[in-house]
């Protein structure tokens, strides 16, 4: 055996398993089925502003035209730039290249943060101009349909704010991974939990790809 | 005697006897332990809910309320029931205990795929039903176990988002344990496991999962919908901002019709291992009996609207979501026709899981020839959210799964435990159970046909005759249940020790030992053949040989 090899130890075997590709084999097709509920999760999410949107339309409309457009812009090139550095730290955990693998997970946790900080400019933007939803919200802008427009920034917080909660459990998972591969010479299982962790972080990504249009861009081809 | 020491050397050597301490139970990833750690439990559950039916069949004794004094109590009583019922013992039973236990030594596997998922989803799941007793000690939820909106939304002054809570919890221990059979199923088949040589047990618990997996994050969304909707009193589904409380509905019986299958499908399986083995004859259309399940868990996704006939829904949802109900009957029928043809024939003994599985199929049948009728938009107007109702889901539920659940615990008890119980005391209690169980609820057919409505505590005196035989029935059916109880606990003292494979029944999970050591299997087993191989001349003298030897065996250890 070369001494390169000794450095790349094959990651450990559990011993249910027969061999290393039926353990990738499940971990993939688990993580794979999990995305799916995760999917199903967001759907009455999505159903509900179907509905909504059809029954509601001109609130609609009017309730998205004060969205912060523009940083929702940003925020998707940057979620989507995430994606790219994730996939490059996939393939730096394949060709057991661990420093770049690190460096890569380091950006994409930096990104992940500019993404949340960037949204939670946009709440607080949304908060003093009276649009959270409840006692709070005014909607001065256009008074008359401010009645139906309260459902669509309900709907704005809540798959917003769920995308948010699974956008800092994706930052945890990427650190978290990070952290294992920094203090293992090489990165034992590394190369699946990078790779899992990533299908986790492309699905958030996936996700927002739908929320900013059906959030933000409502009205602006007019 | 060389055969009294037999079975202790095997005793020494299995998963029971691989740690003695409370830590080597709780931290096991061994899917064994966790099947019978979850066996325990929804043991627990059961009684739980059993003994809130005893208190609301012993109200409805008299037409005037007695024993519980308030509407708003008997509210509380039957949400309790319902909630702790279903989520707590009918979804996780067969699935959770026997489908943990046995889907890995079926197919060859030394493990699930991801046994410490597989732990945290019995740890999940202990953590939604201690949520849900807390709420029930602190005073109740008196909403059903559907939650309608807007009244529990906007109006009930009763603990629903702990409820709520409890309920969204223990659905991510589902989604954990239908994920990791699926996963099992695919990858970790031994080899000559092939498709189609699956045991159909494990084609149901693969059907049932897939439900488990697709449907449950979508009431996982519509409960935590609600439960924002109550904390800051503004949400999705009120009608003042414009929202539609209908679409509640929607999203609710997305699960749960599909939920409804979840706990059914998994008493299929049970029943298609214990018919062929004590008919002694290989299963009859093995390939329409799985493809029935996957028919049966595909249309259950599409048919959640009959349960809103009266809702207000469009009109031409309700002819297409009828219509799709109807089609259910196709693959169900296949289901009940195909179990009558293996018996025909066949070399049949009625030990006690057969008598189960027998009474599976008759009420089954029942069951589901009612759900027809509800099925019907014209007839469902009239009894709807009657006792025809609740007679019709017990009958799937009570009837099917219960039965199916008990004949399977009775089956694989020998596997599980190592041990045999008192055949006399079970063919004795299946006949109770269904005895008791037709008793209670055939009566509620009538009174809901008569118009009984379901959900009230004080009725008209026309309805009682009817109320008393139910009760009664009731009365019967709780002995049903407590008997097993004691005979089962009580043979893990006293009853003889099982051989590998006491039923002579083909499938792996028989040519271990019984109770199997660790991994399973002491090599991976190579499958040479389809399932079923069983014959009705030959397997008859090898089942009572093998019915002798256990009879040759001591009691006790004398260790
Ligand atoms: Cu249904």
């Amino acid at each position: 055996m070369s001494t390169t090899h000794e450095l790349l130890q094959e990651p450990p075997l559990a011993e249910h398993f027969d061999d290393l590709e039926q353990q990738h084999l499940s971990a993939q097709l688990g993580m794979w089925i999990f995305l799916a509920t995760e999917a199903l999760f967001f759907g009455g999410l999505f159903c509900a502003y179907t509905v909504y949107r059809r029954m509601h339309w001109i609130e609609f409309v009017v309730a998205s035209r004060e969205l912060n457009v523009a940083a929702g812009a940003i925020n998707t090139a940057v979620l989507l730039t995430s994606s790219l550095t994730m996939a490059l730290a996939v393939r730096a955990a394949k060709l057991r290249e661990r420093r770049w693998l690190l460096i890569y997970l380091a950006i994409t946790i930096v990104f992940g943060a500019v993404f949340l900080g960037i949204k939670a400019f946009e709440w607080s933007e949304d908060y003093e101009r009276g649009l959270v939803p409840g006692s709070l919200f005014t909607f001065p802008f256009r008074p008359e349909f401010a009645g139906f427009a309260e459902i669509f920034f309900l709907l704005y917080f809540l798959m917003t704010g769920l995308h948010a909660i699974h956008l800092i459990i994706g930052i945890a998972l990427v650190a978290t991974v990070a952290g294992f591969c920094a203090r293992h010479q090489y990165v034992a299982q590394g190369e699946n939990l990078v790779e899992m962790t990533g299908l986790y972080w492309h699905f958030i990504d996936v996700i927002w790809v739908f929320l900013y249009p059906l959030l933000y861009l409502i009205d602006v081809h007019r | 005697m060389s055969v009294a020491i037999a079975p202790e050397e095997r005793m020494a050597r299995s998963y029971l006897t691989d740690g003695y301490n409370l830590k080597s139970w709780l931290l096991t990833t061994d899917h064994k332990r966790i099947g019978l750690l979850y066996m325990v439990s929804i043991t627990l559950f059961f009684f739980v809910g059993g003994a809130a039916a005893t208190i609301l069949r012993l109200e409805l004794m008299t037409p005037k309320g007695d024993l519980i004094e308030t509407a708003d109590a008997y509210n509380r009583m039957f949400t309790l029931h319902g909630v702790v019922m279903v989520w707590f013992f009918l979804i996780p039973s067969i699935p959770a205990v026997l489908g943990n236990f046995l889907v890995p030594v079926m197919i060859g596997a030394r493990d699930m795929a991801f046994p410490k998922l597989n732990l945290l989803s019995w740890y999940i799941f202990m953590a939604g039903g201690i949520i849900v007793l807390a709420t029930l000690i602190a005073g109740g939820v008196d909403t059903g176990w559907t939650f309608y909106v807007p009244f529990s939304s906007m109006f009930s002054n009763t603990f629903v988002v702990p409820a709520a809570a409890g309920v969204f919890i223990v659905g991510f221990s589902s989604i954990l344990t239908g994920l990791n059979i699926i996963v099992t199923t695919h990858t970790m088949r031994c080899p000559g496991m092939t498709w189609d040589r699956l045991p159909l047990f494990v084609w149901a618990q693969y059907a049932t999962s897939l439900i488990m997996v697709l449907a449950t994050p979508v009431l996982a969304i519509t409960v935590a919908l609600l439960a924002a909707e109550r904390i800051w009193g503004v949400g999705i589904f009120d009608p003042r901002l414009g929202g539609d409380p209908i679409l509640f509905q929607h999203l609710f019986w997305f699960y749960s019709h599909p939920a409804v299958y979840i706990m059914i499908l998994p008493g299929f399986g049970v029943v298609s291992e214990i018919i062929p083995c004590f008919a002694r004859r290989p299963i009859f259309g093995y390939k329409f009996m799985a493809g029935a399940l996957l028919a049966i868990a595909f249309l259950g996704f599409i048919v959640w609207g009959h349960h809103m006939f009266v809702s207000g829904q469009s009109m031409y949802a309700g002819f297409v979501f009828s219509i799709i109900s109807f089609l259910v009957a196709i693959p169900s029928g296949i289901k009940v026709f195909n179990w009558t043809a293996t018996l025909y024939k066949g070399s049949i003994r009625f030990d006690t899981p057969m008598l189960y599985a027998l009474g599976f199929i008759g009420l089954f049948t029942i069951g589901g020839l009612t759900g027809l009728i509800l099925a019907s938009l014209a007839v469902d107007v009239h009894v709807h959210d009657t006792y025809f109702v609740v007679a019709h889901f017990h009958y799937i539920m009570v009837g099917g799964m219960v039965m199916a659940y008990l004949g399977g615990i009775h089956f694989w008890w020998p596997k599980l435990t190592g041990r045999m119980y008192s055949e006399w005391w079970g063919k004795l209690s299946a006949l109770i159970v269904f005895f008791g169980f037709n008793l209670t609820f055939f009566p509620q057919f009538v009174l809901g046909y008569l118009g009984m409505p379901r959900r009230v505590y004080e009725y008209t005196e026309d309805y009682q005759i009817l109320h008393i035989m139910s009760t009664l029935g009731a009365s019967i059916l709780a002995v049903g249940y407590l008997l097993p109880l004691s005979y089962l606990i009580l043979s893990l003292w006293f009853g003889k020790h099982a051989t590998g494979n006491p039923w002579s029944a083909t499938g792996l999970e028989w040519q271990t030992t019984s109770p199997p050591p660790t991994h399973n299997f002491e090599e991976t087993p190579v499958v040479t053949e389809a399932p079923y191989a069983y014959d009705p001349v030959v397997a008859e003298a090898e089942y009572r040989a093998s019915l002798a030897e256990i009879e040759e065996r001591p009691r006790v250890n004398h260790t």
